[in-house]
């Protein structure tokens, strides 16, 4: 089953094209890594398709009608906005919100989700604490649990290891690849060439707003697309712990 | 909202509302005063309740929770504890048409023309704000609108005071603006309450969306929540119970700001909870405040929006200490 379909995808912001002409297709069980350098369109084409900007062109979820999209993909924007001092366990349970109909109250199925992702997110600890009293990097791991106790299919995430230190980096990355192989589908904008290489099935390079690369993670961050798209030297090993990256320069 | 919360907050507004019913200026022993109330038997006493004192009580309820609530989805729509529900402008509109109906003498003609030249003000308000802020787009351009159209009001405001033939209409305006209960009938319950009502269930539709909101514009957006939608049924139902809430008690401050910012932390700070308790809350306060004006001063007509706005003041300042001394 197709999670994600872009067809022929063009994102105008006032005269400029931010994207121009994508086609991209991503199934069920995917861990996919959106790279590319700032204002290469990252953020633009996960909104775009998300429906939440104009655009040109077909994108299967931006088809789909307000509730149905909901139940379909979870959004984690990259500005985490947590505007009101509530507990964690009620900003974590707003990610049910759109399973419930009018009027109706979380039953024990959506407890279970909201419990779930709680634990997956190791925030037991925190469960009654004022969210927004929360350090910067337990506030990205609340939205994120947000995120997932949403339970779509289908998980975008806008640079969700930033933030973060190594080891909830990690222990993140873990939960989203585990998540794909659970038969959903995570498509995640990031920065961390390391992170991506070691735990994305699949990463999708973008520069100036088009696709310039797409395939495993070691077909994909070749000295080539390095120096071209991000105008690095890298130093790049595949062992038994798969693709290694260590970005070690910057070209002039 | 929490259970204990909302027992309390319904039992404050009866007793209010009771304690409202038995204060004024014609010293009717309590007992009396209820029987003649009831019974309607008693000509002069029966007068003095039904059409004096039982209006005056319902609209401080009516006025107090429209305020509270408009106060409270403004703050969650906005996701800003500053906000409050003239903000739209839709208060200065109503405002507006009011002064004009005592400036052009339409106001003596008829005891409905002032409020419905008031909820005309309104209207061609949210009009004019719905047209400037355009059919997309986030909250950001609503405000500018609202403060735009509050600016204009306001100026126009000034222009007819400020061309008023006589002193005695002059202040006339003058004291309209500073909000009362004082001398109103039960047509001005029968002709707000239908807004204050609707507007009442449009903006408590909207509370899941304000709890979505809560993570940013884009997230609610994502979670099912039309954010087109949602704007235009703030802006309609803000206005239907502000404009009808100026329109029969004129410009009451602070409540809207204030009783929000009172309960939220007793209702765990989520935007839906926080709507039926600001109606409740502001219905208190406002019963509270039109109780003190005629206890403290009964010879003198203190205005009921000077007092909530005395008052409101220091409170607020005492929050904001508050919010600080807590490191936030």
């Amino acid at each position: 089953m197709t999670a994600l379909h872009l067809q022929n995808f063009s994102v105008f912001r006032g005269p400029c094209d931010v994207l121009r002409n994508i086609n991209l297709q991503v199934g069920a069980g995917e861990c996919v890594g959106l790279l590319g350098p700032n204002g290469a369109g990252k953020t633009t084409l996960l909104r775009g398709a998300l429906g939440l900007m104009a655009s040109k062109g077909q994108s299967s979820i931006a088809a789909l009608p307000l509730a149905a999209r909901a139940q379909h993909v979870a959004w984690l924007p990259q500005a985490r906005e947590i505007a009101w001092p509530v507990k964690v366990e009620t900003l974590v349970a707003l990610g049910r919100l759109p399973h419930l109909g009018v009027g109706q109250k979380p039953g024990p199925l959506d407890q279970a989700a909201i419990d779930s992702a709680i634990a997956r997110m190791r925030l037991q600890g925190l469960r009654g604490r004022i969210a927004t009293q929360l350090s910067g990097g337990e506030q990205a791991r609340v939205l994120i649990a947000r995120a997932l106790a949403q339970a779509t299919p289908v998980l975008m995430v806008d640079e969700p290891a930033a933030g973060l230190d190594p080891a909830y980096q990690i222990a993140l990355m873990q939960t989203l690849t585990a998540e794909a192989r659970a038969g959903r589908t995570v498509i995640a904008s990031m920065h961390d060439l390391g992170l991506a290489a070691r735990f994305c099935t699949r990463l999708v390079v973008l520069s100036q707003g088009e696709v310039v690369a797409d395939g495993p993670p070691a077909q994909v961050l070749t000295p080539d697309v390095l120096a071209r798209v991000f105008h690095i030297r890298a130093y790049v090993d595949h062992g038994i712990h798969g693709p290694i990256i260590q970005p070690l320069d910057v070209m002039e | 909202m929490a259970r204990g919360l909302g027992a309390g907050l319904v039992g404050m507004v009866m007793a209010l509302f009771a304690v409202s019913l038995l204060v004024g200026p014609a010293g009717l022993p309590p007992l009396q005063a209820l029987t003649a109330l009831v019974r309607g038997d008693a000509l002069a006493e029966t007068l003095v309740m039904r059409e004096i004192r039982l209006p005056r009580a319902m609209l401080a309820v009516l006025v107090g929770a429209a305020l509270g609530l408009a106060g409270a989805a403004m703050q969650g729509y906005l996701r800003n504890p500053l906000a409050e529900p003239g903000l739209i402008g839709v208060s200065g509109s109503a405002a507006l048409g009011a002064v004009l109906a005592l400036q052009t003498g339409l106001a003596a003609v008829h005891i409905l023309a002032l409020p419905f030249a008031a909820l005309a003000g309104a209207v061609l308000a949210v009009l004019l704000i719905l047209a400037l802020a355009g059919p997309r787009g986030g909250s950001i351009t609503l405000i500018l609108a609202g403060i735009a159209v509050s600016a204009l009001a306001g100026a126009l405001t000034s222009l007819v005071l400020n061309l008023s033939p006589n002193p005695f209409a002059a202040s006339e305006i003058v004291f309209w603006m500073m909000g009362s209960l004082a001398d109103r009938s039960m047509t001005h319950v029968i002709l707000a309450a239908p807004f204050i009502v609707a507007g009442a269930l449009v903006l408590l539709a909207l509370g899941r969306s304000f709890d979505a909101l809560t993570l940013g514009e884009d997230a609610a957006a994502s979670m099912g929540v039309s954010l087109v939608r949602v704007r235009v049924m703030l802006v309609l139902g803000v206005a239907s119970m502000v404009g009808a809430a100026t329109a029969v008690a004129g410009a009451i401050g602070f409540v809207g700001l204030v009783v929000p910012h009172i309960l939220r932390p007793l209702v765990g700070a989520r935007p839906s909870a926080l709507l039926p308790a600001s109606a409740l809350g502001g219905a208190v306060l406002v019963l509270m405040a039109d109780i003190a004006v005629r206890v403290i001063l009964p010879t003198r007509d203190l205005k009921l929006g000077v007092l909530t706005a005395l008052v409101g003041a220091p409170l607020f300042l005492h929050l904001i200490y508050k919010t600080r001394a807590q490191g936030l």
